[in-house]
C-alpha cells in the first residue's frame, strides 16, 4: 500500500547499497529529483537498470553510485555521448562500470515479463548480430508449436523501481499520461517502488476510462516533488529543457567541471530546488 | 542550379524515397528531418512512428529526443513502449524503418555499439537501441549516413544490426522474411543492393560529385550499377521547406532555456 513520504525518507526507506534499481521514463517523466537524492544519500554498488541511460545515469555513474548498468541505448539524445559513462567504461573513473547490454525490444519485453511474473521474455530478435556473443543472458529457444527459433532474455525484476508521474490522489493512486514508456511495467516488476509526483489531488476527476493508473496497492512510497522530472518534462506541466541537455555536454566533459557542477547543483541542494521548474499546463499556454 | 549543401542533398534524397502510403519508423536526427520533409512535401499522408510510442505524429519542429512533447501532442495516439515494440514493430506493421550508424559495411550491416574490442572499447558508442529489431521487422530499411573512410569500412568492429549479412540469401537463411536495406542515402550518392549479391551498389550520383571523390570516401572498392543516373538536384520547394523546418527547430530548442 502506498504511503506519502518526503523524497529523502522514501530513498532512505526503499533503496539500499547494492540494490538493483530502475529509474525509468522514456525521455518523458525522468525522475531526476529522485536520482539526485540517491546521489546525496551516497548509495553505493548499485546495479542501475534503464532502457535509455541519459543525464541522470551519467550523474549517478560519475558520482560513484553504480557498479553495473543494464541498458539498451546510452547517450545524450540528439547531442552525443555521455562523458561520465564513457569515462567509467573506458578509463574506470571514478570506478569501473560493468554492463549488460540489450536491445530496446529485449528490455521492453523483459520489463513486461517482470510485471507478468514470468521468468523470461520471448520475442523475435537478435538475428545475425553480435550482442548474443558478448551477453550470456541472450539465449535462443524453439517455439514448441512451430519450431521457430526465438530470442529469450531474463525478466527484469528490480529491487526498486523509481518513476515520476503527474498526479497522485489522496488515496495514493498514481496517474501517468503522455509518453508512458515502461514505467507501469517497471513498478509492477519491482519489489519496492518510489513515485515522485507533480501534484497530490483530492481525486483525479474526469479522465479517460483507459487512463494509465497504478492503484495504491501496487505502489510503495509517494513523494510530491514539483518539477521533479526537470530537465526532462511532464506532459501538461512543463516542457523539456533541450538547452540544458545541450549544455550538459560541456559540463560533463571534464571530471573537474562535472564535480563542481554536482557540488553546486546536487550535493548542496535539496528536492525543493526543483520547484522553480514546476509549471502547470505550460504547453497549452504557449 | 540551386545552391545546396551535401547534407541537404542527402536529406532530400531520403525524403523522396518515402511514399504517402508508408508507415515509417523514424529515428532522431537526419531520418527525422527526411521523414518530416516527406510529410511536408510529396507524402502528406505518411504515418510517422517514433519508438517512444507515438503513432501518426505530425511535429511542426524536429524533436531533439525520441520522446519530445511535440511528438506526443501531435500524435493520433501514444502507446506504451512494450506495446510499440511488440504489436507495432515485431507485429510487422511498419513498412519502412530508417537507420544510421557509426560504421557500415558493403552489405549494409551497421555498427552503433563500439569502436575497438567490445570488452575494452576504444570508443563506446550509444548501442543498438531499437535497431537490431527494426532491421529485421520493418518491410524494408533505408539507411542515411554521410560517407567517409572512417564510417564506410571493409569490416565492422561489431555487428549491431543486420543488413544483408554476408550477402546473397543470407537474411533468408537466418529465417528473416523482410527485405532489409533497399536504399542507402549518403551525401554523395544513392546505393541499392545488387539483386543477386546484395552488395550495396551505386545507382545514382548526386550533382557535382565525382567517382574519384566517392572512392576517397569509401573503405572498399565501390561497385556501380550498369545504369547510373544523376540524382535530381533539390527543387526550390524542397530546400525552402527543409530550411524552414530547421529554422523553426533551432528557434524552438534554443528558446527552451
Amino acid at each position: 500500500m502506498s504511503r506519502f513520504l518526503t523524497l529523502s525518507e522514501a530513498v532512505e526507506f526503499a533503496i539500499r547499497d547494492g540494490d538493483a534499481v530502475a529509474l525509468e521514463g522514456f525521455t518523458h517523466l525522468i525522475p531526476h529529483a529522485a536520482g539526485h537524492e540517491i546521489i546525496r544519500q551516497r548509495r553505493k554498488r548499485l546495479t542501475i537498470i534503464r532502457m535509455t541511460p541519459d543525464l541522470i545515469y551519467d550523474q549517478l555513474v560519475g558520482m560513484g553510485c553504480a557498479e553495473k548498468m543494464i541498458f539498451s541505448w546510452t547517450g545524450n539524445p540528439g547531442v552525443g555521448s555521455l562523458h561520465r559513462v564513457r569515462d567509467a567504461i573506458e578509463n574506470g573513473w571514478p570506478q569501473p562500470l560493468a554492463y549488460e547490454e540489450h536491445s530496446h525490444s529485449a528490455m521492453a519485453n523483459a520489463y513486461e515479463a517482470g510485471a507478468a511474473g514470468l521468468p523470461c521474455a520471448i520475442f523475435r530478435g537478435y538475428v545475425g548480430v553480435d550482442l548474443p556473443k558478448v551477453n550470456p543472458n541472450i539465449k535462443r529457444v524453439a517455439c514448441p508449436f512451430t519450431g521457430e527459433m526465438l530470442a529469450a532474455v531474463p525478466a527484469i525484476r528490480p529491487d526498486v523501481a523509481v518513476i515520476h508521474a503527474q498526479r497522485a490522489d489522496r488515496a495514493g493512486n498514481v496517474l501517468l499520461e503522455g509518453i508512458v514508456g515502461v514505467q507501469k511495467e517497471a513498478v509492477l516488476a519491482a519489489k519496492r517502488s518510489i513515485v515522485t509526483v507533480e501534484e497530490i489531488v483530492e481525486d483525479f476527476g474526469s479522465r479517460s476510462p483507459n487512463a494509465v493508473i497504478l492503484p495504491a496497492w501496487t505502489v510503495g512510497a509517494i513523494a510530491q516533488v514539483p518539477g521533479g522530472a526537470y530537465p526532462s518534462y511532464a506532459f501538461g506541466y512543463y516542457k523539456r529543457d533541450n538547452a540544458y541537455y545541450k549544455a550538459w555536454d560541456a559540463i560533463s566533459r571534464e571530471r573537474e567541471s562535472f564535480l563542481a557542477w554536482m557540488k553546486a547543483n546536487v550535493l548542496e541542494q535539496g528536492p525543493d530546488s526543483f520547484a522553480k521548474y514546476a509549471r502547470k499546463n505550460s504547453i497549452a499556454a504557449e | 542550379m540551386t545552391d545546396h549543401t551535401p547534407t541537404e542533398m542527402m536529406t532530400i534524397a531520403a525524403a523522396r524515397a518515402l511514399k504517402s502510403s508508408d508507415v515509417c519508423f523514424v529515428g532522431i536526427g537526419m531520418p527525422s528531418a527526411a521523414a518530416n520533409l516527406a510529410r511536408l512535401t510529396h507524402a502528406p499522408d505518411i504515418t510517422l512512428i517514433y519508438e517512444s510510442g507515438t503513432l501518426g505524429t505530425k511535429p511542426s519542429v524536429l524533436p531533439l529526443s525520441i520522446g519530445d512533447g511535440e511528438l506526443c501532442e501531435t500524435a493520433l495516439t501514444t502507446v506504451s513502449v512494450p506495446e510499440m515494440f511488440r504489436y507495432w514493430l515485431m507485429g510487422g506493421r511498419i513498412t519502412v524503418g530508417f537507420l544510421g550508424g557509426a560504421q557500415i559495411d558493403r552489405f549494409a550491416n551497421l555498427n552503433t555499439t563500439v569502436v575497438g574490442p567490445y570488452a575494452k572499447p576504444k570508443v563506446r558508442l550509444p548501442g543498438g537501441g531499437g535497431a537490431p529489431e527494426i532491421a529485421i521487422s520493418c518491410g524494408e530499411i533505408f539507411i542515411i549516413m554521410a560517407q567517409s573512410k572512417r564510417s564506410f569500412v571493409p569490416k565492422l568492429d561489431f555487428v549491431t544490426s543486420l543488413g544483408h549479412g554476408e550477402g546473397g540469401d543470407h537474411r533468408a537463411r537466418l529465417g528473416v522474411k523482410t527485405k532489409g536495406p533497399t536504399k542507402l542515402l549518403t551525401d554523395l550518392a544513392v546505393f541499392e543492393p545488387d539483386p543477386r549479391t546484395k552488395e550495396m551498389t551505386i545507382t545514382s550520383i548526386h550533382p557535382g560529385v565525382t567517382r574519384a571523390q566517392i572512392a576517397d570516401c569509401t573503405g572498399w572498392e565501390v561497385r556501380y550499377a550498369d545504369t547510373v543516373t544523376e540524382t535530381p538536384a533539390p527543387s526550390a520547394r524542397e530546400l525552402e521547406v527543409l530550411r524552414a523546418l530547421h529554422a523553426r527547430t533551432a528557434r524552438a530548442h534554443g528558446a527552451a532555456a
